[in-house]
């Protein structure tokens, strides 16, 4: 995990009360807030892309870039720092696993 | 961009591997073992929580949703109907997918009311119909008796806030305006459905106008003291119409003349070509009319791990029909995102199971400015346990720099991704 995900969970954890006990299907929950615009369960129908099948290291990576700034988006610079370093990890270990 | 036809065969492609047709699952369909949930209303909300339970739970637990219209029609993008830029077609969608895909049983009915103790709904035409769990995503009704003359005078004075019939005689009115009429539009004190829609709708109509009849005009009679989504943004877009948008803050409409379209405001009197009042607004009437707990008498004061109405156990609310919890919209995106976090909660407490405590949702609005150019407002809603409910995320979110053609796709992306992911 690279310095910037880490310096972001820590701001998120400043945040009141994040919750700790996690439910089973945490991570399919969560990926399910990406889903409106990469598609159900990842496929998404183009315009957009695809996350499902994608290796999980590359999308993490993309994602500390976009948080980061080295790589310049739209707006996923904006939507990545609003979730934790461990919630893109579930995130990201759910899409890379959807065939 | 694809026609929609094209865009339902695609979307079927994409999604056919994943569909409830090929599991096992499937065959206990009409026997309940997981349960039975019936969701009101197939918008943005329902149709989403409809498509999740069935395919969360794989086929476990069984879904009726019931539906007054016969398709789906949306509010997002409808705005571009009005503006000339896309037609009724692009905007409307079957349920088909629903029943066949993924098993839903979807009915064209009109819920007329709730059964908390008894847990049943009745319906005009199907009987009554009992349910382990109901989840209701009415969206909005308006308020027509708040503005004089305005109840009964639709057709005059249509809202389009709505997609639809209305939709439609909004654009025909707008069409049929001479050059040099004026459009005068009016906003509502916030909250209402879609805090940037009214802003959108101004610049869509002006595109419109400006090709077509450049000497005509479009007043923004807003009942708010200012611009209430991209302000600076939408300030610099109204900027570049200058001479055809003009836009009047803290102007509360008291009434209408619908035969001489003529609006009394708290300080003007404006009369029209084309009116186009946006009444005040509160939460669908089967949420307002079925002892839900509301706030300032409008909105479902619900629990927000699972989206039920406080002390009412079992009836799950959504969508623009909720008293949003700090800084959510009431936005399509929104109520979807919603829709997912009451799935889970659902497939988890029939399953007597715990709701998952730490839902996130997010938001985006992207709106456009002209035929090419959009601008998005974006939000992260992270629990909080402490104070119960969602709160932003501080430092994520926030709007575009500007209004710029790359987000223009993207607005037809999101659209196009989203209605799959309701409806395919
Ligand atoms: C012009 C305009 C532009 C917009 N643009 C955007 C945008 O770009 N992005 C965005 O995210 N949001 C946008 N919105 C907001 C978005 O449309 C709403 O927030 C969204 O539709 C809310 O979803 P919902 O499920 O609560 O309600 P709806 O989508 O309105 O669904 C409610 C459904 O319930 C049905 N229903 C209600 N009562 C009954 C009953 N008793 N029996 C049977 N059926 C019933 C209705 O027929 C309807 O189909 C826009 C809105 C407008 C008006
Ligand atoms: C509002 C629509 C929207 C939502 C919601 C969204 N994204 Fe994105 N995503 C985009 C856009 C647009 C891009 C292109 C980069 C840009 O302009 O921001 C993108 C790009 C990406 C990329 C890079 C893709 C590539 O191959 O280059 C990844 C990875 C990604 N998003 C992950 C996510 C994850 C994970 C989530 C959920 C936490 C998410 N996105 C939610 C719109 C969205």
């Amino acid at each position: 995990m690279n310095a910037k995900l880490v310096l972001t969970t820590l701001c998120l954890t400043g945040l009141a009360g994040l919750s700790h006990a996690n439910d089973p299907n945490l991570a399919r929950n969560l990926a399910a807030t990406c889903a409106n615009c990469h598609g159900t369960s990842g496929k998404s129908l183009g315009g957009m892309e695809s996350l499902a099948g994608e290796p999980k290291e590359k999308l993490l990576q993309k994602l500390a870039d976009f948080r980061s700034g080295a790589k310049p988006a739209s707006i996923m610079h904006q939507i990545s720092k609003g979730y934790t370093d461990e919630q893109l990890d579930l995130i990201t270990a759910y899409y890379a696993a959807m065939k | 961009m694809q026609n929609r036809r094209e865009f339902l065969k695609s979307a079927g492609a994409v999604v056919a591997g994943s569909s409830l047709l090929g599991l096992a699952g499937c065959a206990g369909m009409d026997r309940g073992a997981g349960g039975h949930v019936v969701v009101v209303g197939g918008g943005y909300g329902g149709a989403t929580v409809a498509k999740y339970l069935r395919m969360w739970s794989e086929g476990r637990i069984n879904v009726t949703l019931i539906e007054r219209s016969t398709e789906f029609v949306s509010c997002p993008m409808s705005n571009l109907v009005i503006g000339g830029l896309k037609n009724m077609t692009d905007i409307t969608i079957s349920y088909d997918n629903l029943r066949s895909r993924w098993g839903v049983k979807v009915i064209t009915d009109e819920v007329l009311a709730l059964d908390t103790a008894k847990r049943t709904v009745s319906t005009a035409h199907n009987g009554t119909i009992a349910y382990d769990r109901v989840v209701l995503s009415p969206g909005i009704d308006f308020m027509f008796d708040r503005v004089g003359g305005l109840a009964g005078n639709e057709e005059l004075i249509p809202h389009a806030w709505k997609a639809g019939p209305q939709t439609v005689v909004l654009r025909q009115q707008l069409q049929d305006m001479k050059d040099g009429g004026i459009f005068a539009l009016h906003i509502p004190k916030s909250p209402y459905r879609c805090p940037p829609g009214p802003y959108e709708r101004a610049c869509m109509v002006a595109n419109y106008l400006r090709r077509e009849k450049p000497k005509s005009k479009v007043l923004v009679l807003d009942a708010n003291g200012e611009i209430q989504s991209k302000k600076a943004l939408f300030t610099k877009a109204f900027e570049g119409y200058k001479g055809l948008i003009e836009y009047m803050p803290n102007n509360e409409l008291r009434s209408v003349n619908a035969k001489t379209r003529t609006a009394e405001l708290d300080f003007e009197k404006v009369k029209a070509d084309v009116l186009n009042v946006i009444p005040p607004m509160r939460a669908g009437n089967i949420a307002t009319q079925s002892g839900l707990p509301l706030i300032n008498d409008r909105w479902v004061d619900v629990e927000w791990l699972t989206y039920e109405a406080r002390g009412i156990p079992g009836v799950h609310v959504i969508g623009d029909s909720l008293f949003p919890a700090p800084t959510m919209p009431k936005s399509g995106h929104m109520a979807n995102q919603q829709a997912k976090v009451v799935a889970a909660a659902i497939i988890n407490l029939l399953a007597g199971e715990a709701p998952n405590p730490s839902p996130v949702v997010m938001n985006t609005c992207y709106s456009f400015v002209d035929a090419k150019n959009a601008m998005h407002v974006a939000s992260v809603h992270q629990y909080d346990t402490v104070k119960k409910q969602p709160m932003p995320v501080p430092g994520a979110g926030g709007v575009s720099v500007a209004a710029n053609e790359i987000e223009g796709k993207f607005a037809h992306a999101w659209a196009q991704n989203i209605w799959a992911d309701m409806l395919a």
